[in-house]
């Protein structure tokens, strides 16, 4: 039983590479579909964008109400902009915009490509002069590959203005002050590496709604099936990928 | 057995004439343990409307999937207006292609498309120059010749299952293809558009020569448009005729197809 679950992992996780290499050997090919990319992109990123900002403000707040305390207790309390804003852009903002775009982006693009496949829809864009895996999955992946790091971006601004609220409950901090403290706290080592994980997050959100999808099983069932497992692999994947990224940071010590 | 045999040689025979617009010989596919096409052997004439009979799951989609090149099969060879199918890259396929039209059984219309974008579609997307005016005319002249004019602004799932099918005709028929393959033309439809369907398909076939493979179960389509019929049993072309011939045959796999 046991090796038989890790049979179909490690299967599984083979066809995901292939899959991933076949997307480098064909998105980079001419003919390129940049008025589907276009599309994708701006579906992809209009279409999360509200989600993405309330998380991002409702995260920012609560982060900075919660923190208060400690601080308090230490008397360091004017320490809270720098210690809040850290946390968010290193950490919160960027996984939690992907696990937004996974739950939201990867599940669509899983059912999405999942039921083209059982209608046949995939195989009627191939004798349509079409090549599939171009016009759907390479566009799909490179949206979702640009637009999570953009909605990252997005997200760690309106979080810290969501900490500047939350300082403001309590204490009183000017806009111009709690600003300066932030810009001054945030190095190079904060943002760069955060920003970089989020194309990382990106990719892996999207190979894997495309790949679940692209090979649905047949039946509207298997078209719930590729949603379904999409997000869940794709939003374990983040994680794994935060946690490689963090140790990576802290080898090269951009900490 | 022998009508098997006899197809074979016909087969080869033909397939030196021009005159043949497919010719398909000893293929074989399988899926797994699933044995789906074992030595199939067939020909399409030009301007023939040919019918494939056979039961669900005996391999009809299979092979003509086979045909238009989205299922490799394991061996044998098809060979469609002079070029050998398996042996084409992704360009040659797609230059091929352009003359071919694929009715699908389930319709495959692009749900995130309207119909007008659904008809665009192979239009804009194989590399054949067309000015705006003559894609709409096209789109048009494809929805009258199916009575759906009305519906091109609406989305597939706005309409009905029968509309579906006529719409996915349309856009099988919009490149004006030398060889259409019908998967299932009338399935679904009632009485009348079925028979309206069936008649398209014989002027189709006559107006622009046009030859085509058609499966179905519809035995009153069957009846109207059908040149020749063969049957698709255990992965042979178990027997091959006219509707009269095999009408009258007294083989039991074949009578219970007419009954
Ligand atoms: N992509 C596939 N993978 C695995 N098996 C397949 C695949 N496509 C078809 N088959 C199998 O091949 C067999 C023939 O299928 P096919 O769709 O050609 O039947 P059919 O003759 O068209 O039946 P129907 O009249 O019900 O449409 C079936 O047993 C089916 O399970
Ligand atoms: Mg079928």
């Amino acid at each position: 039983m046991k090796s038989k679950t890790l049979q179909i992992f490690l299967s599984e996780t083979g066809d995901i590479g292939r899959f991933t290499y076949r997307f480098f050997v064909e998105a980079f090919k001419p003919r390129y579909e940049f008025s589907e990319l276009l599309r994708q992109c701006f579906y992809i990123g209009y279409k999360s964008l509200p989600l993405v900002a309330i998380t991002a403000f409702i995260m920012g707040l609560v982060i900075t109400i919660q923190s208060r305390p400690t601080l308090v207790e230490f008397g360091a309390e004017g320490w809270l902009p720098k210690m809040v804003s850290v946390s968010l852009v290193r950490e919160i903002a960027p996984v939690i915009t992907a696990l937004i775009c996974a739950g939201k982006i990867g599940s669509g693009i899983g059912a999405e490509l999942g039921s083209m496949k059982v209608t046949e829809q995939i195989d009627a864009m191939e004798v349509s002069g079409t090549n599939p895996f171009k016009y759907l999955i390479a566009t799909r992946v490179m949206a979702t590959t640009l637009m999570i790091p953009i909605l990252g971006i997005l997200a760690d601004a309106v979080s810290l203005y969501g900490g500047y609220l939350g300082t403001n409950i309590h204490g009183v901090v000017s806009w111009n002050l709690y600003w300066n403290q932030v810009f001054d706290t945030l190095t190079f080592g904060d943002v760069v590496p955060s920003i970089l994980k989020t194309f990382f997050f990106g990719f892996a959100i999207g190979i894997i709604g495309c790949y679940k999808g692209y090979n649905s099983n047949k039946g509207t069932e298997g078209v719930g099936r590729s949603a379904n497992s999409a997000v869940v692999i794709s939003s374990l994947l983040v994680f794994i990928l935060d946690l490689l990224a963090v140790q990576i940071t802290d080898l090269m010590r951009l900490t | 057995m022998i009508t098997e045999a006899k197809s074979i040689v016909k087969a080869e025979l033909n397939s030196e004439k021009i005159g043949e617009s497919i010719v398909v010989k000893n293929l074989y596919k399988s899926f797994g343990n699933n044995h789906v096409l074992k030595n199939f052997t067939m020909h399409l004439k030009t301007g023939e409307n040919l019918v494939v009979l056979g039961k669900s799951g005996s391999g009809k989609s299979v092979l003509i999937k086979c045909i238009i090149g989205l299922i490799k099969p394991d061996a044998g060879s098809i060979n469609v207006l002079g070029k050998s199918i398996p042996d084409l890259n992704n360009n040659e396929l797609d230059e091929i292609r352009v003359k071919i039209g694929f009715l699908f059984q389930s319709n495959a219309l692009y749900d995130s498309m309207t119909v007008r974008e659904n008809l665009e579609f192979p239009l804009r997307r194989h590399k054949i120059n067309l000015t705006k005016k003559e894609v709409e005319d096209l789109v048009m002249e494809a929805l009258t010749n199916v009575g759906l004019a009305h519906t091109v602004d609406m989305r597939p799932s706005e309409l009905s299952g029968g509309m579906r099918k006529r719409i996915a005709l349309a856009r099988t028929l919009i490149l004006k293809p030398d060889i259409i393959l019908y998967d299932e033309p009338t399935t679904g439809l009632d009485p009348i558009t079925a028979k309206e369907i069936s008649n398209l398909m014989r002027e189709l076939a006559k107006k622009y020569k046009t030859s085509s493979i058609i499966i179905s179960h519809d035995m009153n389509c069957v009846k109207a448009v059908s040149d020749r019929i063969i049957m698709l049993i255990d992965g042979v072309c178990y027997s091959d005729g006219t509707y009269e011939q095999l009408k009258q045959s007294n083989d039991e796999k074949i009578k219970t197809f007419f009954e």
